[in-house]
C-alpha cells in the first residue's frame, strides 16, 4: 500500500482530530500507518508522551492482535482498548491501512470515546480512500 | 514506504536490521544507542524475553538533521532471529525503506545466514517488495572473533552464500566492539535517503 496526503488533507485530518476528539476531553491522539508512521498528532502539551515510540508499539500490538483473530478465525477484533489507572489507549483501524490511536483519563466513558472515535474515522475513511494508491 | 509530512516537512524514514537469532542485531543497536545517547532525544524500545532474547522489535528512533527543507527522522527497527518468530518478522517488515542484514560470522551459523537472507526475499515478496530492489548493506558481524581461536567464515565464503547474486555493499563488523557499526548505518542511511529522494522528494 503506498498513500499520498497534501497539505489539504492533513490540515483536514488535524481539523477532525480536534473538533471530534480532542475537544471532549481525551489527553492526546494521533493517527498513523501500519508501518508505525505518524500521519498527525494532537495533545494537550501537559503529557510528553514519545508518540514515536508509542506509535511503532501501536502498530505492531495491532498486527499481533489482527493475526490472533485470523488464527482464531474472525476477520478481525474491532475492539481494542487497553485501561490503565491513569491513562487508557483506545486503538480504531481506519479502513485497512491506518490506526486511531486516543489516550485519555478517567473523565470520559469508553462508551462516548467510541462513539466519537467512530464518527471520526468515518470522516477520516472519506478522506483517505482517494489518497491511497494500491 | 517513507512517510513524507508536508505540513510538518518531515520525512519518517523505516530501516529494519535483519538476520539470524543471536547474530548481533540488537547490539547493534545497543551500541548506537550507547554512542549517540546524547543526539537521541527518547529511549530506546526493547521487547524481550526473560532470556534476553528479542520477542517482538527493538525500535530507535532519531533526527539526522535536515535535507531539502525536511526534517528527516530515522526509526531504527530489529526483528527477532528466531525461525519460530516468523510473524513479528513479517509485521515489523512492514513499510520498511532500507535493510542491514546481520550476518553472523560464525562458521556453525552458516546454514542460518543462508535461511534468513532466503527468509528476508520471502517476506519482502509478501509486500510486493524485492530484495533486489530495496536499499540493502550486508554486515558481516563478529570479525572481532578472526583474531581469536574460534572457527569463522571467511569472507570469500560470505560472499559466495549470501551475495553473489544481490551484488550489496558489505560491511565487516563487529557489533560488541562498535567496529563499523556506525559505517554500516551511514551506508544504509545514506542508500535508503537516496532512494527516498528519488521517489518521493
Amino acid at each position: 500500500m503506498s498513500y499520498s496526503l497534501d497539505q489539504e488533507h492533513l490540515d483536514s485530518i488535524e481539523q477532525i482530530l480536534l473538533q471530534d476528539l480532542f475537544d471532549i476531553g481525551i489527553h492526546c491522539v494521533f493517527l498513523i500507518d501500519m508501518a508505525g508512521n505518524v500521519i498527525a498528532s494532537v495533545d494537550n502539551g501537559d503529557i510528553k508522551h514519545d508518540i514515536y515510540s508509542l506509535a511503532a508499539l501501536a502498530a505492531g500490538n495491532f498486527g499481533a492482535v489482527n493475526t490472533m483473530a485470523t488464527m482464531v478465525g474472525e476477520d478481525e477484533f474491532s475492539l481494542l482498548f487497553h485501561k490503565g489507572q491513569k491513562e487508557n489507549i483506545h486503538f480504531s483501524k481506519v479502513l485497512g491501512d491506518f490506526l486511531l490511536i486516543t489516550i485519555f483519563g478517567k473523565e470520559i466513558s469508553l462508551g462516548y470515546l467510541r462513539l466519537k472515535v467512530g464518527e471520526a474515522a468515518e470522516k477520516m475513511k472519506h478522506l483517505l480512500e482517494p489518497c491511497i494508491a494500491s | 514506504m517513507a512517510f513524507v509530512n508536508l505540513k510538518k516537512k518531515e520525512v519518517q524514514t523505516k530501516i529494519v536490521y535483519y538476520g539470524p537469532g543471536r547474530g548481533g542485531k540488537t547490539t547493534n543497536l545497543e551500541y548506537i544507542y550507547d554512542k549517540y545517547n546524547h543526539r537521541i532525544k527518547t529511549e530506546m524500545v526493547t521487547i524481550k524475553t526473560d532470556e534476553d532474547r528479542t520477542l517482538f522489535f527493538d525500535f530507535l528512533p532519531f533526527d539526522i538533521g535536515k535535507i531539502k527543507g525536511y526534517d528527516i527522522k530515522i526509526q531504527l527497527y530489529t526483528v527477532p532471529g528466531q525461525v519460530k518468530y516468523n510473524a513479528t518478522r513479517k509485521l515489523v517488515l512492514r513499510g520498511v525503506d532500507g535493510i542491514v542484514f546481520v550476518a553472523d560470522s560464525l562458521a556453525v551459523r552458516r546454514d542460518e545466514n543462508i535461511l534468513s537472507l532466503k527468509n528476508l526475499q520471502e517476506n519482502l515478496g509478501s509486500y510486493k517488495k524485492s530484495i533486489f530492489n530495496i536499499p540493502l548493506v550486508l554486515q558481516y558481524n563478529k570479525r572481532d572473533l578472526l583474531e581469536q581461536s574460534i572457527p569463522v567464515l571467511s569472507l570469500e565464503r560470505l560472499e559466495k552464500d549470501l551475495n553473489a547474486r544481490l551484488k550489496a555493499p558489505f560491511i565487516e563488523a563487529s557489533a560488541l566492539t562498535g567496529s563499523n557499526v556506525a559505517e554500516t548505518l551511514k551506508k544504509i542511511v545514506s542508500m535508503t535517503l537516496t532512494s527516498i529522494e528519488n521517489t518521493l522528494l
